[in-house]
């Protein structure tokens, strides 16, 4: 049995609530909380003055090594990495070898999760068999098993037809399809956004407009078949624009984006850095600055890490051949803490878009500070500084396009189910 | 000594005093080299290594034969020959050369940025002898000191660059130098030629021949890969000699005395017709292969000196 855990005197917040008190831990949930409660003698107790207590972290989007490319990352580096950063659950990618298209995977990853005992693995289901865009893959068993929503996940769904038919199927079994919003034939070959900065390094552009074409094409779609689409690492206005108008209209739709894509722009590929090259690939600044302002009128749903393990091998290469992705689990709430610093995303709109927003599209109970909740729990001091290290990362994946950059905001630990995994 | 940095590996970002630095060195070797005269003892001992992922005869030769007259020892590594196709990466293949000391590398590859991920590893100088679609800048000083030498200066001309936009690193590192160095720059060609916010670089662009040479001093031609027409950007090769080949026609529209140009190997009947590329007056091309020599010698110079520096 772990003994009960008492976070003294610090600030409580998420979910609707904001407070500065003391929160107690029992069994593995939360107990109680408020600004005086009853304190137990026997309690460990957490005190932290300037810390702010909320729920664990929610990670909507990251790719794990596992299965297939343990060189990149395993579910043991990645748990690491994801209790560093306060994840205390994530959703996993299924474009992996082999795809994700089978209930047994399903199962398996859950399981791995649970053995880490600080990470709730919620692995997304193929859309495809094979994440190759070809046929529907067992959407339904997959859903049983407990596919928490449907993805090919770096791949695009390319047929507009084999969309149609995974929106409409998909919605039967009340599953969410998550896009890749790419026209794949638009983004062939292109490795960098097309303008200025790709044609003075003489690299192959990828329009901004094949994400916007997509997202058009996937929101008449939804229309369509009364379907729920999910649209991923949203990184340009015009798709922005077009989110907003179809939410507005009451249709199923809803995105997230990641912390590149508001924190940097497409000059931080410099002289072909390839750490910086992501998919979809940095954006000029006022796509950036688009995506600013979507966070804090609510048009993004959530803040995902889109955490893409890679190695040096990977990366090691001229621009167009190295692998694009960014690892991501460390720095999600350092960044995002960056734009609540400078003003752009209040505090409490930051945290909810780390936790109770996206657990809501992932149909989970999690992301909340209530009596009788699961205790994942994540401290955080918002102030302290560090600066993220490529080599000195939690976890195996140190790919991070942030290498460089001074971050104010310390997970100072991380509790799942009521027990310390990280600080 | 205004040119400053260890590498060459973009016409980007040199200064105006850099560019005639080395352009007034080169062309001291141009009158070097036709009085017959060598200067054998400035690289004696140096290694210089030509390493080309891609095909190239005359950059390559260019570069061998620049090396030669300096004095150095000159390797030729060809991809075919070398152990990258047997699944060596271009790193090992750096660190293979560092080991073996060389001084001057001079790389060519088809992806953009490969010299500068070499130039990370390797303690030589690396001299980029063309990337991708990024850049050649000893082309493109070759071509300063051609015009230079016709004209009898940079600044104030107008200079149009025709043809294949896109694709051409010929065209990039041409509209850094002579952007910089005061020329007035346009670039000719079909829209699915012509990469995206070219503009922003400084030049005007122009999609119909005759506006675009109409009053140039210079008028340079770029290669239309075949690739182009299998791709589609270009529908066929008939058609593309129709509104952008060079022909005495078209050429008609720049300055009487305006001169052709084209970095080669040309495609004859699909961007430039023989009877202005082999015209004794108006075409310089066979010049830019004399010059090519020149400014090869002279950025091997440059970049050599603060070894020799070291050493003496």
């Amino acid at each position: 049995m772990t003994p009960d855990t008492l976070f003294s005197g610090v600030r409580i917040l998420g979910s609707g609530i904001d407070l500065r008190g003391d929160l107690l831990v029992r069994d593995g949930l939360i107990a109680d909380f408020g600004p005086s409660i009853g304190r137990p003698g026997d309690a460990t107790l957490i005190e932290a003055e300037d810390a702010i207590l909320c729920p664990g972290l929610i990670d909507m989007r990251a790719a794990l090594g596992e299965p297939g490319f343990e060189y990149r990352e395993t579910i043991g580096s990645a748990a690491l990495a994801a209790a560093a950063g306060g994840i205390t659950t994530l959703a996993c990618l299924p474009d992996t070898r082999p795809a994700i298209d089978d209930p047994a995977l399903i199962r398996l990853l859950r399981a791995r999760g649970e053995e880490t005992g600080s990470l709730t693995i919620l692995p997304y289901g193929a859309v495809t068999r094979g994440c190759r865009g070809e046929e529907l893959a067992e959407i339904g068993l997959l859903r049983e098993a407990g596919a928490v929503a449907f993805t090919d996940g770096c791949r695009a769904i390319a047929s507009a037809r084999l969309m149609r038919l995974a929106l409409s199927y998909a919605s039967g079994f009340g599953a969410r399809i998550v896009q890749h919003p790419e026209e794949p034939s638009l983004a062939e070959g292109g490795v960098a956004t097309e303008g200025e900065q790709a044609t003075r390094l003489g690299l192959s552009g990828i329009p901004a407009a094949a994400e916007a074409i997509m997202v058009a094409r996937d929101i008449g779609l939804a229309e369509l078949t009364g379907g729920a689409v999910h649209f991923a690492h949203v990184s340009t206005g015009e798709a922005l624009a077009l989110i907003r108008s179809a939410k507005a209209a009451g249709l199923a739709v809803t995105c997230d984006t990641a912390p590149p894509y508001f924190d940097l722009n497409e000059t931080s590929i410099g002289d072909f850095r390839t750490y910086a090259k992501l998919s979809p690939p940095l954006r000029k600044e006022h796509d950036r600055k688009a995506v600013i302002a979507a966070l804090a009128d609510g048009t993004i749903d959530a803040i995902a890490s889109d955490h893409q393990p890679r190695d040096a091998d990977d990366k090691r290469l001229p621009f167009a051949l190295a692998s694009a992705g960014g690892s991501g689990l460390a720095t999600l709430l350092g960044i995002t803490l960056a734009h609540v610093h400078n003003g752009s995303i209040p505090l409490a709109a930051a945290i909810d878009l780390l936790t109770i927003r996206p657990a809501a599209l992932l149909g989970i109970q999690a992301g909340r500070i209530a009596k009788g909740a699961v205790a994942d729990l994540c401290l955080f001091d918002p102030d302290r500084i560090w600066k993220v290290e490529a080599g000195k990362l939690p976890g195996k994946a140190q790919n991070t396009p942030f290498d460089g950059r001074a971050l104010e905001g310390v997970v100072l630990g991380t509790w799942k189910h009521g027990k310390r995994v990280f600080g | 000594m205004f040119y400053r940095q260890k590498h060459l590996l973009a016409i980007e970002g040199l200064e105006p005093p850099a560019i005639g630095q080395l352009l007034d060195l080169a062309d001291s070797y141009v009158l070097l080299n036709r009085s017959g005269k060598t200067q054998r003892d400035l690289l004696r001992g140096r290694t210089l290594i030509n390493l080309f992922f891609e095909d190239s005869t005359r950059t390559r030769t260019s570069f061998e034969l620049a090396g030669k007259r300096l004095g150095a020892d000159v390797i030729n590594m060809s991809v075919s020959t070398s152990s990258v196709s047997k699944g060596e990466t271009l790193i090992d293949t750096a660190a293979t050369l560092n080991a073996m000391h060389c001084d001057l590398l001079v790389v060519r590859h088809d992806q953009s940025g490969a010299p500068h991920l070499l130039a990370q590893i390797v303690d030589a100088a690396v001299i980029n002898a063309g990337d991708g679609t990024h850049e050649h800048p000893t082309q493109a000083l070759l071509d300063a000191l051609t015009i230079k030498r016709r004209k009898g200066r940079i600044a104030g001309l107008i200079v149009a660059i025709c043809g294949d936009i896109a694709h051409s690193r010929v065209a990039r590192s041409n509209i850094h130098l002579l952007t910089t160095m005061g020329c007035q720059v346009r670039v000719v060609g079909p829209p699915t030629l012509m990469p995206a916010g070219i503009a922003d670089l400084g030049v005007t662009v122009f999609h119909d021949m005759a506006a675009g040479l109409d009053g140039a001093d210079v008028v340079m031609m770029l290669r239309l890969q075949r690739e182009r027409m299998s791709k589609g950007q270009v529908p066929s090769a008939r058609e593309y000699f129709r509104f952008y080949g060079l022909d005495a026609g078209k050429l008609a529209a720049a300055k009487p005395d305006a001169i052709v140009m084209h970095p080669g190997p040309m495609n004859r009947g699909v961007e430039i017709d023989s009877t202005v590329a082999d015209d004794p007056i108006r075409s310089v091309i066979k010049e830019q292969v004399e010059m090519g020599v020149a400014v090869r010698m002279a950025v091997l110079d440059v970049l050599s000196r603060d070894h020799r520096r070291n050493d003496s």
